[in-house]
Formats: C-alpha cells, sequence, structure tokens
C-alpha cells in the first residue's frame, strides 16, 4: 500500500449564480481593485489515501468526489495528486 | 396511524413536528434516532428541518449517509409517505429521492419570514386536502433554500405533475418559483416552508394543518 496526497476542487457549476462569489467581487472594488469581471468560490478538499497505486487512489477518490464531496445537479469537481510519499511498509 | 420523526445530530425542528402532529391533531408520533434502520409500524415519516450534522460540507450531505436512510429508501418504495421540512427536503434531494438541489438564496440573508405560496398541485397524498391554486402562508426560516435543477429536470417535474407549491413573491432565487416538490408517485413530499410551525391556532396561523391532517385520512 501506498499513501497518496491529493486535493479535490469543488465549484458550482458555470450555469449556477454564486452569490457569495458576487458579494466578494463588490468588495474587491471597495478595496480599489477594479477590473474584476468574475469571481466565483468554491472548496478545496485535502485528503490522504492508502492505495494499492495511484490508479487505485484515483477510482476511490472520483467514487468519493461523485457521491459525497460534490453534488453533481450543481457543482463540479477536479482532482489533482499532491507529492506521492513513501511506500508504507506492511 | 403512528408517525416517526428522523433525529439528527443538529436536527432542531423534531418537537416541533411532535406538537404538530400529536399535540394538535393527536396522532402518536415518535422519535427515531438517525441510527435506526426499523421504520415497521410506522405509516409516515417526517424529516424535520434544523443543521444536520452541522450542514457541514453541504446541507443534507453528510445527513444522507445515516443508517437510517437506507431503511426510508425501501419505506418509500412501498408507498410509505415521507415529508421533508426544510433541512429535511435538502437531505431528500441529497438522498436522490427528490430531484434537484438546494443552495444558497440568492440574496446570502437567512431568511425569517411569512411566505406566500400557491398549491401547485393536489397530486401527493400530501396535498390532497388543498384545492390547485389555493393560496396559503407559511412560515419559512432558510439561509439555504433557493432550488435549483436542470431545464430538462424541471420540465420533467412539470410532466409529472411534481411541483407542489410555489412562492407567490420569490424570496430566495428558486428556480421557477418551486417551494416545495413530489417525486413522480407523490408519497414523498420535501418543502422549504414549515407547515409545523402553522398548526397551532395559539401562533396565528394553522395553514400547514391541512398538510400533516391528511395523515388523519
Amino acid at each position: 500500500m501506498s499513501s497518496f496526497k491529493a486535493r479535490v476542487f469543488v465549484h458550482l457549476r458555470p450555469s449556477v449564480l454564486d452569490p457569495a462569489g458576487e458579494a466578494t467581487r463588490s468588495a474587491t472594488k471597495r478595496l480599489g481593485i477594479d477590473g474584476v469581471t468574475q469571481l466565483r468560490i468554491g472548496k478545496a478538499i485535502e485528503l490522504e489515501i492508502e492505495a494499492a497505486n495511484k490508479d487505485d487512489a484515483r477510482s476511490k477518490i472520483e467514487l468519493m468526489s461523485d457521491r459525497l464531496l460534490a453534488n453533481p445537479v450543481i457543482e463540479d469537481w477536479t482532482l489533482e495528486f499532491k507529492d506521492e510519499q513513501k511506500a508504507l511498509k506492511n | 396511524m403512528n408517525i416517526g420523526i428522523i433525529v439528527f445530530p443538529g436536527s432542531n425542528c423534531d418537537r416541533d413536528v411532535r406538537w404538530a402532529t400529536e399535540g394538535c391533531l393527536g396522532v402518536p408520533t415518535s422519535f427515531l434516532w438517525h441510527e435506526t434502520t426499523d421504520l415497521d409500524g410506522y405509516d409516515a415519516i417526517v424529516i424535520p428541518g434544523g443543521f444536520s450534522y452541522g450542514d457541514y460540507l453541504r446541507c443534507g450531505a453528510i445527513a444522507r449517509f445515516a443508517p437510517v436512510l437506507n431503511s426510508l429508501i425501501s419505506f418509500v418504495d412501498k408507498g410509505g409517505k415521507v415529508l421533508g421540512i426544510c433541512n429535511g427536503f435538502q437531505i431528500l434531494t441529497e438522498l436522490g429521492l427528490l430531484q434537484g438541489a438546494l443552495t444558497k438564496n440568492k440574496n446570502l440573508h437567512f431568511i425569517c419570514d411569512t411566505a406566500n405560496l400557491s398549491i401547485e398541485s393536489t397530486k401527493s397524498s400530501w396535498m390532497n386536502n388543498y384545492k390547485k391554486h389555493d393560496s396559503i402562508s407559511l412560515p419559512i426560516a432558510h439561509g439555504e433554500g433557493r432550488y435549483q435543477c436542470s431545464p430538462d429536470t424541471l420540465k420533467k417535474l412539470q410532466d409529472d405533475d411534481s411541483v407542489a407549491l410555489r412562492y407567490s413573491d420569490n424570496p430566495n432565487g428558486s428556480i421557477y418559483d418551486i417551494a416545495g416538490i413530489t417525486n413522480k408517485n407523490g408519497n414523498v413530499l420535501g418543502m422549504m416552508p414549515h407547515p409545523e410551525r402553522a398548526c397551532d391556532e395559539a401562533l396565528g396561523n394553522i395553514d400547514g394543518k391541512l398538510i400533516l391532517s391528511t395523515l388523519l385520512s
């Protein structure tokens, strides 16, 4: 078994209004920064998982992203692996 | 006739529902802890409002994995009546018993108000004491009640006569002013407004009583 670090980024689908993102965008103007034409807020979920190999880890994370981390009705997600850790002894 | 109310860590309308069903309508009502799996002997199950599991990740996202909800799916398949109110509606969409999803109100406010509603369908066993286009008002109290679904899903809901309740003055940005929907068979109703808070004359509004009184018929 090896341990893998990954980050799943969950964001609202482009067709779904993000009122929190819009409110934050309006604050950029108050900060004095002009020209921010779009700002949308998502969630980054960092996790570590033990799996036989990277493909196994990927399929487990894909399943949890589809079923738990994101709601596919309103959200999309992307997955990236971080530095792969040393193989665990067992 | 027996009603079960599912209680999650963070539910906070469970006792209000019991006051409405048992206190106002006289229907024997019990609380069901979310770890139970036995729903035998119940005619209807209510999933109450609140903040199940702190609404971590998304409203209803963690609650949907509670053991009791596996049993709820078989309960629904056998025709049992289920009512999800507010957080209960969010849980039913996460679970897939109802279509679509609920997300942040358009104006980002937690809205605590009385909403005027129109009865859009009386197909559901929960709604058949009303007539189509009846106007009622019920309390609402939510931060994430904006109903969202794809255009295809909306068309299917309309074709199936599954849009149960619509806001007269949309408070939260819900698509098609949707305040409540049913499943195709009509035995599952999810709604953001709180009928249990409008059953006691002492509270000045009993418009919610007809929804819950279907349990007596």
